[in-house]
């Protein structure tokens, strides 16, 4: 309510530029003092070192009073001062808490969130800001610098593999490689990318004026950072990264070097950060939709961040209680997984799977969201049986809870377990199935336009198809017990992960760049780096599947030596594959620099964050918009999805016949 | 329109053509040295079946659209508004759902009987996986230990799979059969060989620095040769 208010009373004093402590609430100071105690990174970096000394000292203060040995305990001191305190002396400084802190304590709260609303420079990008269009590209380009992070160490290992034997890393530093690039790639890119362009988009597809909650919204991202400093920092802990793979198995990952706590602690962050922008989204979706906009009426991309937010908030809190586990089993002796002390290994497992199963689909759901928006506007065609896709995500919602043990096939579980979770799984591929059979029978007959984002969307279609059958193989117990824990799972999940939610997030990424820059990209560039993109894509990990069968175990720096051509050639691929980002990177840079300015609806499409200008205005919608129909009636005559005000619509006319 | 099918078919017909050279062609499975591996590549071949018709028809669909209704980036039109059909919908719901079933209850089958003591008594091999190698105790032969797997051909061979440290998994391409070596509880797997020769063991769960080579030597010989064998002195 009270936020309401506050949103009102701002909009009419717009015309005023963006400042971002207006004089009546903050006492004249000058800008020095502001650069160190004002909320931003000047006043987070004293403030992150003082937490993490703060944190030290509690420690070192209770093992002094206790009489401990040693009272300077390392590992416990990196783990609460550096991985909890600090982190909270991180947020705080760069003003995560302030207002909630000034409402505590009964100080005058700055309407910062609506006076420091948008971005007036690049500078903006870099402070606590809460608006979902600046979190979303925010969101959206911290990941992609952890993409190119985890994509060099991805090269670095394949150069490693490509002949057989040990070349130039060490054993520790290749387990660390593969986890922290697999860890990097989920935790800290595909999954906050996707929350990044659902943040964008999705207040606008609903007719919002932001999320519902704006500074939770912010906070959530600035977890984000948080989590993958503190992967990467494995690294220069003693004894090397966590090595233990991205699942982190029990009790490997309690026993190896305490690089394994960076693993621990960093997901929690990361799903700290995930769950408060899906209760967001929740809240968003459910509260915050435009009259009209019933529930079938919105468009897929919605549904899908709807049903993904419903697995991350029921799923995630389940990794975080097996990453504790963990943490607890080497800090505090507990035996949740050593067996010495009567403690139940395959319990990591299904802890673990429970969530890291769903998040498969927290990884998948949000791609077919966008590959919707994407195929439906550039063929020209409604989407074919638009209830059935949303309900069929509804469904791979519902059995995606009860697969997880597939991934334990040949773990020792209780055997009779095997059968039904091989049952739910074959049938998981029904909904996903319905889902791709709609998309193709949608392009049927339409008017195709070739456009970047289609292709991706294409390749995804196909390359996803790939996927999904090798997921039946491995579906099937039989097979599973052979092809588990080789390269033919690392063939299936960079075709679900890579041909699949990659692909998506580049469709998306070139789909609404228009919209978040306000300039259009380079098509040419687009169709190259997707042409690249999908023939390095397949030379790299379509091998992979015949390596797997042929007996090539995963997470080897060693194999046998009649691999060896076959490796090499992938990891040359996989180089390819690795240039083929720099194209993208150079479109996005340069356009987003010096691009031809964007209409605001170059694609003609008839969602509503189209209907608005490019970047949109900085609460989206001057008026609020009316929803009248389905948000993809191409080629009904006269079927609108929203009518908006009058002087809006006829600014749009304008644009759009400019 | 009735071209347009022939057309889709044909495209169809290339791509599973392709698909069907490429699964026939490479030597996608090793050699199967095992009864139970004989029925795994059952499945393997019944699920390739499946797959290369599913793929044929969504990629003949892809790529036939493309070529026949793409049209320039400036075209301004719209095609014509199909909101859906019900009874496709229900058939592509209804036909992978049995096609799915049917692989479930093949790999049911081929499970429960991989899973099967055969009537002889199966020759008992205790599996320990350790940081980081293979340790293989004959209990019915004086609890005889190596760090060799030998096996007699023909005899169903049971594998019961421990480990001291940290997960491991025990697992010989050729036999196509895998079990984890967990830490406080013991699995098992039966292996019936049907090929002479020797083949490897290797560990296919990430165990820690020595994982990639944590392997050890199988050998599959003649019954005389193994009783021989395993009545000599440990290793």
């Amino acid at each position: 309510m009270g936020e309401g208010e506050v949103r009102v009373t701002t909009a009419t004093h717009e015309p005023s530029p963006p400042q971002l402590y207006p004089s009546e609430f903050e006492p004249p100071r000058g800008p020095t003092w502001r650069l160190f105690f004002g909320p931003g990174l000047g006043r987070a970096l004293w403030m992150t070192p003082l937490f993490f000394t703060l944190g030290m000292f509690l420690v070192v203060g209770l093992r002094y009073w206790w009489g401990w040995d040693p009272v300077w305990d390392w590992t416990v001191i990196y783990s609460v001062g550096g991985m909890i305190a600090a982190p909270v002396g991180f947020l705080a400084g760069i003003g995560a808490f302030d207002y909630w802190l000034h409402y505590i304590s009964g100080r005058p709260t700055r309407p910062e969130d609506h006076s420091g609303h948008g971005a007036a420079s690049w500078k903006d990008y870099f402070r606590v800001n809460t608006d979902h269009k600046v979190i979303g590209i925010q969101y959206l380009c911290t990941t992609f610098v952890f993409f190119v992070i985890g994509g060099f160490m991805a090269m670095l290992f394949r150069a490693e593999l490509a002949q057989p034997g040990l070349q130039f890393l060490d054993s520790q530093s290749f387990n660390g490689l593969v986890s922290v690039h697999a860890t990097l790639m989920i935790f800290l890119f595909i999954i906050p990318a996707f929350a990044g362009i659902a943040n964008f988009v999705v207040p606008l597809m609903l007719g919002a004026p932001d999320m519902a909650f704006p500074r939770l919204n912010a906070l959530s991202y600035w977890l984000l950072p948080i989590a993958g400093v503190m992967f990467l920092a494995s690294f220069v802990s003693p004894g090397g990264a966590f090595g233990a793979g991205w699942t982190g198995y029990a009790p490997l990952s309690v026993d190896g070097p305490i690089g394994n706590i960076f693993f621990n602690m960093g997901v929690q962050w990361a799903g700290a950060s995930s769950v408060m922008t899906a209760l967001n989204f929740l809240v968003t979706i459910i509260t915050m939709r435009a009259p009209g906009m019933t529930f079938w009426r919105m468009p897929l991309l919605v549904w899908a961040n709807f049903t993904t937010s419903l697995l991350v908030v029921i799923a995630t809190p389940f990794i975080a209680g097996s990453q504790f586990f963990v943490f607890f089993d080497r800090m505090l002796h507990t035996d949740f997984f050593t067996p010495s002390g009567g403690g139940y290994v395959l319990g990591y497992q299904h802890i673990f799977w429970f969530y890291s199963h769903p998040a498969v689909y927290i990884m998948m759901l949000p791609g077919f969201g966008i590959v919707s928006e994407v195929i439906s506007t550039n063929a020209r065609k409604p989407i074919f049986g638009y209830r059935l896709m949303a309900l069929s995500l509804i469904g791979i919602l519902v059995l995606g809870f009860s697969v997880w043990a597939h991934h334990m096939f040949v773990a020792g579980m209780a055997n009779w377990l095997r059968v039904p979770m091989m049952i739910t799984t074959l049938l998981i591929a029904v909904p996903t199935g319905i889902k791709v059979f709609s998309w193709i029978a949608t392009l049927w007959g339409g008017r195709i336009h070739l456009t970047t984002p289609m292709l991706f969307a294409l390749g995804f279609v196909t390359m996803f198809t790939i996927g999904g059958l090798s997921g039946i193989y491995l579906g099937a117990v039989p097979i599973d017990i052979h092809a588990s824990d080789t390269y033919f799972i690392v063939a299936h999940i960079h075709y679900v992960l890579f041909g699949g939610s990659v692909f998506t997030i580049f469709a998306g990424v070139y789909y609404w760049f228009p919209k978040m820059t306000g300039r259009m990209y380079d098509e040419r560039l687009g169709k190259a780096h997707f042409w690249l993109t999908f023939v390095s894509f397949n030379a790299t990990f379509f091998p992979m599947h015949y390596l797997g069968l042929r007996g090539m175990n995963r997470r080897v720096f060693d194999y046998p030596s009649a691999f060896g051509n076959l490796n090499f050639f992938i990891s040359v691929a996989s180089f390819v594959l690795g240039a083929s980002v720099v194209i993208f990177f150079y479109n996005m840079i340069m356009s987003w620099a010096h691009g031809p300015r964007a209409e605001a609806n170059p694609w003609h499409a008839h969602t509503l964050e189209w209907q608005v200008s490019s970047p949109p205005p900085i609460f989206n919608f001057d008026e609020i918009p009316q929803v009248v129909g389905g948000p993809y009636e191409y080629g009904v005559p006269g079927a609108r999805h929203a009518v908006l005000a009058p002087a809006r619509e006829a600014e749009h006319a304008e644009q759009v016949h400019a | 329109m009735r071209r347009g099918i022939v057309q889709l078919v044909a495209i169809g017909l290339v791509v599973a053509g392709i698909l069907i050279a490429v699964a026939l062609v490479f030597q996608w499975l090793p050699t199967s040295a095992s009864v139970e591996f004989n029925r795994i590549q059952d499945v393997y071949w019944f699920a390739t079946a499946i797959a290369i018709g599913i793929f044929s028809l969504v990629s003949a669909v892809v790529i036939f659209s493309v070529w026949k209704w793409r049209v320039p980036l400036d075209d301004d039109a719209d095609g014509p508004p199909i909101h859906g059909n019900t009874g496709l919908e229900i058939a592509w719901t209804a036909v992978p759902a049995v096609l799915v079933i049917a692989i479930g209850i093949v790999s049911a089958v081929v499970l429960a009987k991989n899973g099967e003591a055969s009537s002889t008594k199966p020759l008992q091999v205790t599996v320990i996986g350790q940081q980081f190698a293979w340790k293989f105790v004959y209990p019915g032969y004086g609890n005889k230990t190596t760090g060799e797997l030998v096996l007699p051909i023909h005899r169903q061979a049971k594998f019961t799979v421990t480990s001291v440290d940290v997960i491991h998994s025990f697992w010989v391409p050729n036999f196509g059969q895998k079990m984890d070596a967990v830490p406080g509880i013991t699995t098992s797997i039966y292996v019936t060989p049907t090929r002479l020769g020797n083949y490897q063991v290797v560990c296919a769960e990430l165990c820690g620095l020595g994982h990639a080579t944590m392997r050890a030597k199988a050998s599959v010989v003649s019954e005389a040769q193994f009783e021989k064998w395993a009545k000599g002195k440990s290793a």
